[in-house]
């Protein structure tokens, strides 16, 4: 079991009315707009299960939007996400999808468009207590919760890829907390996840980047 | 250093010599990258968001997202200050910031979940109250503050504080447990009458069950947030009069998630049965979703 402090109890601080359809929704816009890391023009919301049903009472497509301009669960700013998104030029679309079944009920599909018009599909489970993991990106599979330092690598299935990630967060002597290869088809894309207790530095990145099949980086520090 | 039950912190407190917020510092120093200046800091935020919350719907009532609440804080406080309650200041202080908590909360405004966002009321609305009448100072609410959160932190680690897995037993009867705890320390009570507090407090809601009307956190959970200080204050009571409850804070706990486990899924925050599964609940439900 992870360690529970008292602000796990006497917290989250956040914007009601539930940790789980409004505050976890933050949370997974928020990573959303992490990972993807260029100004977003357009963005799609998706909603299934509870979400689908319940999102007007709960404020979950505005905590989703709110995520989505970088507002964090506790931000007041949230309640007016629609008149934000609208002054700060972001578009924004949501579909409600009460018959697809997903794994959670509390799921959502965020698809966005930046200003250089690169696109990228994620989608977040918010799974009790504000908490949320991301479990698909751009299509594949994946699982991560944010709440360690994560570094995620999108490359070609080829040998020696892995051996070169972890090579270099030896070099830079990261300590590996967790580590998981994701793919859809033999040699085609597939993600690695790092996870570490301790932050992840920059510089590690260029080290990654440099083999040739590695394609993508994104990394996210606590 | 850790404790794990009820009588793990009892046993600290012993050989410490030091009261159960103090321990539950001394826990957290030692098991995150915290110091004593930074929960202060923390606690002083969570304070603030708190006293907010139970004050702006006194002066500014909003109307929830779902309609079914707000204007009911103020409500209270007015009929108090007509000279009219019943149930005593304390009390009445206490059931109107209680519900200001969740008139904010379900408004899309600040809170503190503590340790939920549908529970979010009990803690402040005590503590506040208390405060209020007593003269006390913020210290002493931040000692509070500590305290209930390794009540809190005991029943998610051996219990639940989940509606839909235990019910609102789990949710107001854990904010109430942790409320009715803080109370005691603040008041000088020892470790011991601090876990007959909340012994007290999660017998007398168990089994509520968790049936909010349209699946929203309104209606009944804002009034059940005003039980919830009234069991608190009754239960601090209670062990502040030297009353020990026969059952131990640990296995009340078990009893508590057992009880929880064994209600229908209709009463775990399905919306189905309960307030929210009577016709006039059901209609309700209805139409906030048809908007």
């Amino acid at each position: 079991m992870n360690f529970l402090s008292i602000f796990d109890v006497i917290g989250p601080n956040m914007i009601g009315p539930s940790s789980s359809h409004t505050a976890g929704a933050v949370s997974i816009a928020l990573m959303a707009r992490k990972l993807f890391s260029e100004d977003i023009q357009k963005v799609t919301f998706t909603l299934y299960g509870s979400f689908a049903k319940t999102y007007r009472g709960h404020g979950t497509d505005r905590a989703l939007l709110g995520g989505i301009l970088g507002f964090p669960t506790y931000d007041e700013r949230i309640r007016d996400a629609f008149e934000h998104a609208e002054e700060m030029g972001v578009e924004y679309k949501y579909i409600i999808d009460e018959q697809t079944v997903t794994n959670h009920p509390n799921t959502a599909d965020i698809d966005l468009v930046g200003v250089t018009g690169r696109t990228m599909s994620i989608r977040g489970e918010s799974i009790g207590g504000g908490k949320m993991k991301i479990v698909r990106i751009d299509g594949i599979d994946v699982e991560f919760t944010g709440e360690y330092s994560t570094l995620i690598v999108r490359q070609i299935d080829k040998p020696g890829v892995v051996a070169h990630i972890t090579q270099a967060l030896s070099e830079h002597n990261v300590n590996i907390a967790f580590m998981r290869l994701f793919r859809e088809d033999k040699g085609a894309t597939a993600y690695t996840v790092v996870e570490s207790d301790e932050a992840i530095p920059e510089t590690v990145l260029e080290q990654i980047r440099s083999n040739k099949n590695v394609s993508d980086l994104m990394l996210i520090q606590i | 250093m850790d404790f794990y039950t009820g009588q793990d912190l009892l046993n600290k407190c012993h050989e410490e010599s030091l009261p159960i917020s103090e321990i539950m510092k001394i826990r957290e120093i030692a098991n995150t990258h915290r110091d004593a200046e930074c929960i202060n800091k923390k606690l002083e935020t969570a304070l603030t968001i708190m006293k907010n919350a139970a004050h702006k719907p006194l002066d500014n009532p909003s109307k929830s997202i779902g309609g079914l609440i707000g204007g009911e804080a103020k409500k209270v406080a007015d009929h108090a200050a007509e000279g009219k309650n019943v149930c005593g200041s304390v009390l009445s202080k206490a059931i109107s910031y209680s519900m200001a908590v969740l008139e904010v909360n379900a408004s899309m405004g600040l809170i503190v979940a503590a340790p939920t966002a549908g529970s979010a009321g009990v803690l402040p609305g005590v503590l506040l109250a208390l405060c209020d009448e007593q003269n006390l100072s913020d210290e002493t609410l931040y000692k509070g503050l500590l305290n209930a959160s390794a009540i809190g932190y005991l029943l998610m680690r051996n219990a639940s504080v989940a509606g839909a897995e235990a019910g609102c037993q789990a949710e107001v009867g854990a904010a109430s447990a942790m409320a009715a705890s803080a109370i005691v320390e603040m008041m000088g009570g020892t470790p011991e009458m601090c876990l007959n507090a909340a012994g007290f407090a999660l017998s007398n809601l168990l089994g509520l069950v968790c049936d909010p009307i349209a699946g929203l956190v309104e209606s009944p959970c804002q009034s059940r947030n005003a039980i919830g200080v009234a069991n608190a204050i009754t239960s601090a009571e209670l062990a502040l009069s030297g009353i020990a409850h026969p059952i131990p804070f640990d296995e009340m706990a078990e009893a508590m998630l057992r009880v929880g486990r064994s209600l229908p899924f209709e009463l775990r925050e399905t919306a189905m049965g309960g307030c929210a599964g009577t016709p006039t609940g059901c209609t309700l439900g209805c139409n906030i979703c048809a908007k």
